[in-house]
């Protein structure tokens, strides 16, 4: 992992519906292929299709133990920037670490919104290269790309074949590689 | 790091649970699918859909009948399971006692959540707490991987004491959580829990037998002691089950667990998921050089008041932490914890009650720390605080 740190976290805000879901149990799934431990959860919150809602990750080379969410996490994913309004997205996100956000606006721009944040802000048209490739605009397999190439949590194999393990029977070949490829679009997107 | 024989998977608790009820194979699960069911048996009726088990899903149409329907095919000689949450189980708590009381071996795999009302199903114990006098023999998980061992311990503690045995898993906090555990082989599970052996079958019909029988004024009070013992039994046969299933997957259980024990002086006692916050927490205060422990509660009904007033005898200052709350009385686990105390030491701890969690309430480590840091500090009283 590139911050090298024993715990990795990631905190997923989205609005239901969007995949933050599938999203971070895909890097969990990955991570454990590698042979790391994960606790992949949601804020238990009622799950109401375009109600905010997060998703929390924690990936480690030991075994993890501590059930609280999480708090002060490493990087951030936003899949739906209308959620900044009311969530601190920025919360406790150092100068250090990532926030990853689901934008056609330019990083610079989106910082007056989060402007307590220091660190670095990655804006990917994840809609817009998701319709491209996919036909459909769900933003989250294009934002787990852009994770993966800027946390190196896990590597960009371990999640296309996690996801064709998974996706590969239940939405077919055609689908399964057009997703594949979105997710390599946001790894390359940057 | 692979075993031979083991296979690593990323699961929540709830497809961990059907995970185990895959490999072994019930041969009926009554199930009631509705809120506040738990994700264990959509995944088991997936399962049976995509034609992965010969289980036989009875659908009924409530939880009593759920039960109920699991009495009836326990009895009539079959592996009978089921899974229940929160108000589910108190639907069915009139049929609790029946089980236990015809000596049915039924497993019911929990995730514990509040009770109504108001409406709350979130994580806590309270659910589990309202059953725990019904005879039901009661195993708390902290991670994934315990609620999936805990499942097929269980059955094997069943059929061996005949007795029902209720593994418990905190709602969403395990159930919903995916971790990275390990996959016995489904042969190794199979041989594990073995078939069941049945001494009295309903269907039996060259041996007719009377199942639930009238019991008056002059025999009622004996079948309770029977049961009592059979309870007794149960932490023998726990202990035994627990060290064969250490040979077949290298992972430990005990009635209970300790952790920096030896030398602490402040001490929290949990059960369940939080065990595991807790576990950080300790260590984040023994790199301080503070000399705390925990211990964790496994095996809650029956209770091991003996061997956990044992391992506190050394204890100065103990903080019993609750999931759950017993309106006009103190919670569940701190009255044990006294009882333990009282009668295997003369010497009198410095004991606090804490409830934590209830509906879901978050317990972050701060938190915890707060209860060493009273315990610290001698903010030691017979009130029961609050983690709110």
């Amino acid at each position: 992992m590139k911050l090298n740190k024993d715990t990795f976290e990631i905190i997923f805000f989205a609005r239901g519906g969007q995949g933050a879901k599938t999203a971070s149990e895909l890097v969990a799934h990955g991570a454990v292929a590698e042979g790391k431990f994960v606790k992949a959860f949601p804020f238990f919150g009622p799950e109401r299709s375009g109600a905010p809602t997060k998703m929390f990750l924690r990936i480690s080379g030991k075994k993890l133990r501590t059930q609280e969410p999480v708090t002060d996490p490493d990087a951030v994913v936003v899949m739906d920037e209308t959620v900044i309004g009311s969530q601190d997205v920025s919360k406790n996100l150092d100068q250090h670490e990532v926030l990853i956000i689901n934008s056609k606006r330019e990083g610079e721009e989106i910082r007056k919104d989060v402007p307590h944040f220091k660190g670095k802000i990655y804006a990917v048209d994840a809609n817009g290269i998701a319709s491209r490739i996919t036909g459909a605009s769900n933003p989250n397999m294009v934002l787990v790309g852009q994770l993966i190439k800027v946390t190196e949590v896990i590597s960009l194999e371990s999640a296309a074949e996690v996801f064709r393990g998974v996706f590969l029977e239940k939405i077919g070949k055609d689908l399964t590689e057009k997703n594949i490829q979105a997710m390599e679009a946001g790894y390359d997107e940057l | 790091m692979q075993k031979n024989n083991t296979k690593i998977r990323a699961l929540t608790g709830g497809y961990a649970v059907a995970e185990a009820w895959r490999q072994i194979q019930p041969d009926v699960m009554a199930v009631y699918p509705i809120t506040p069911q738990t994700t264990i048996i959509e995944t088991y009726a997936k399962m049976k859909a995509d034609g992965l088990v010969a289980t036989e899903i009875v659908q009924v149409e409530s939880e009593h009948s759920a039960m109920s329907a699991t009495i009836g095919a326990c009895a009539a000689g079959a592996r009978a399971v089921t899974a229940s949450s929160s108000q589910g189980i108190l639907y069915m708590a009139e049929t609790l006692p029946v089980v236990s009381g015809l000596g049915l071996p039924i497993v019911m795999s929990v995730s514990s959540r509040a009770l109504s009302a108001p409406l709350n199903i979130h994580g806590e114990h309270g659910d589990v707490m309202a059953v725990r006098d019904l005879g039901w023999v009661q195993i708390f998980a902290e991670q994934v991987q315990d609620a999936y061992d805990d499942t097929i311990i269980a059955l094997k503690l069943a059929e061996e004491i005949n007795a029902p045995v209720m593994p418990i898993m905190d709602g969403f906090h395990t159930s919903h959580t995916t971790e990275r555990i390990e996959i016995l082989d489904d042969e190794v599970v199979k041989k594990f829990v073995g078939e069941r052996k049945v001494q009295q079958s309903l269907t039996d019909f060259e041996n007719p037998t009377t199942f639930g029988t009238l019991a008056l004024q002059n025999t009622f009070f004996e079948f309770k002691i029977d049961q009592e013992k059979v309870m007794q039994k149960a932490k023998a046969a726990y202990k035994k089950i627990c060290g064969e299933f250490f040979k077949i997957s290298g992972r430990k259980y005990e009635m209970f667990e300790t952790y920096h024990l030896e030398d602490a002086t402040s001490v929290i006692v949990i059960m369940g998921a939080t065990g595991g916050t807790a576990k950080d927490v300790v260590d984040k205060l023994r790199q301080q050089g503070k000399k705390v422990g925990l211990l964790s509660v496994k095996l809650f009904r029956p209770f091991p008041y003996e061997e956990i007033g044992q391992a506190l005898s050394h204890i100065s200052r103990i903080a019993v932490l609750d999931r759950a709350i017993s309106f006009g009385a103190y919670p569940p686990l701190y009255q044990d914890i006294v009882s333990s105390l009282y009668h295997s030491s003369s010497r009198k701890p410095d004991l606090a009650s804490y409830i934590y969690g209830l509906g879901g309430r978050d317990t972050m480590q701060k938190d915890i720390e707060k209860v060493f840091q009273d315990l610290e500090d001698g903010e030691i009283d017979n009130k029961v605080k609050y983690l709110v």
